[in-house]
């Protein structure tokens, strides 16, 4: 077969096996340990635990008296503007609830941490500050809101 | 000036998001010509094309490229309004990254390593294709863990932020890495 053919016929299927993986996990709100264990360590990096704790140290300002919705957001994400305007929207109308929002490529090393690889990525903790939830790519506003009335 | 700024958009002006996706899929129609072009007159000029359009797009914002022109010309005209503009740093960023690999694809094609060219080429193309079926910038998803691995390898972590800025956003200023 002509190569350039197949470069063409590799890259169309590999794009669409990509997007529509992408389109069907984009967003969820998944636990965890979950998240942990489908993925591997970062490329170059050691593995690690990916969850944690997070305190007022990493947010900058105190955590919500029942959940923190903490946004990873960089300059070159376009679902971050809609991520933002979804929780923002929550943490208005659920009591108790606060929106955090964190450049990720200043704030490298918390990124590390808690193992963040793509933006936007919002993390669910508890009132303790410990992860409950995880959500790579835009997370649809009923579902953070059924979750959170699932959990109250 | 009307006539200057319609051949030169200011650069942050928000986008129509369905211009950078129209371009998206013209830039896929064309790459796809150039693999199957491969490394004659037609395939190296339609490459050629392809990455001064990338370049105009790095250097003026998406919305200097031709592309955007036939999309404001001809095609949104015939649109409803958007729902909503969209900031163009991310178009531009990927602009940027199609610029990279069409232009190692044509150095490559032009050096006679055409299976590389090709690759560099394929790699373009999934990026536009991705962003014109799904609306996905694959560059833009890159750039996090670009950061994150250029830290790691050039020395140890800096030290913690001394005391992090109060407020919702921005939560520590920027440049630090």
């Amino acid at each position: 077969m002509n190569p350039g053919l197949a470069v063409l016929l590799v890259a169309l299927v590999a794009a669409s096996v990509f997007g529509l993986v992408r389109r069907r996990s984009d967003g969820l709100l998944r636990e965890a340990g979950d998240v942990a264990r489908d993925r591997g360590p970062a490329v170059g990096e050691r593995p690690g635990p990916p969850t944690g704790v997070l305190g007022v140290d990493d947010l900058g300002g105190p955590l919500g008296t029942r959940f923190t919705l903490v946004q990873f957001s960089s300059d070159f994400c376009q679902p971050c503007r809609v991520t933002r305007t979804v929780l923002t929207d929550v943490a208005q109308t659920v009591p108790g609830v606060v929106h955090v929002e964190i450049d990720a490529a200043s704030n490298l090393d918390l990124v590390r941490r808690v193992d963040v690889r793509r933006t936007p990525t919002v993390l669910v903790l508890d009132g303790s500050g410990r992860e409950i939830r995880r959500a790579a790519g835009a997370p649809r506003k009923a579902a953070v809101l059924a979750f959170l009335a699932e959990l109250s | 000036m009307p006539v200057l700024t319609a051949v030169f958009p200011p650069l942050n002006r928000p986008l129509d998001p369905r211009g950078p996706r129209f371009a998206a899929a013209l830039t896929t129609v064309v790459l796809a010509g150039v693999l199957l072009a491969g490394r004659s007159p037609m395939g190296l000029v339609l490459l050629a094309a392809q990455t001064a359009m990338f370049a105009v797009g790095t250097v003026r914002g998406p919305s200097a490229t031709p592309y955007a022109w036939v999309f404001r010309r001809f095609v949104r005209p015939r649109l409803a309004p958007p729902a909503e503009l969209e900031d163009p740093r991310p178009p531009r960023f990927a602009q940027s990254v199609g610029l990279a690999f069409a232009s190692a694809g044509l150095i490559a094609l032009l050096a006679g390593a055409i299976l590389l060219g090709l690759l560099a080429v394929g790699a373009a193309l999934a990026a536009a294709f991705l962003n014109a079926a799904f609306g996905l910038c694959l560059g833009c998803e890159l750039y996090l863990l670009g950061r994150r691995l250029r830290g790691r390898l050039s020395g140890p972590a800096p030290a913690p932020a001394p005391a992090p800025v109060p407020g919702r956003r921005r939560l520590r200023p920027p440049g630090r890495r």
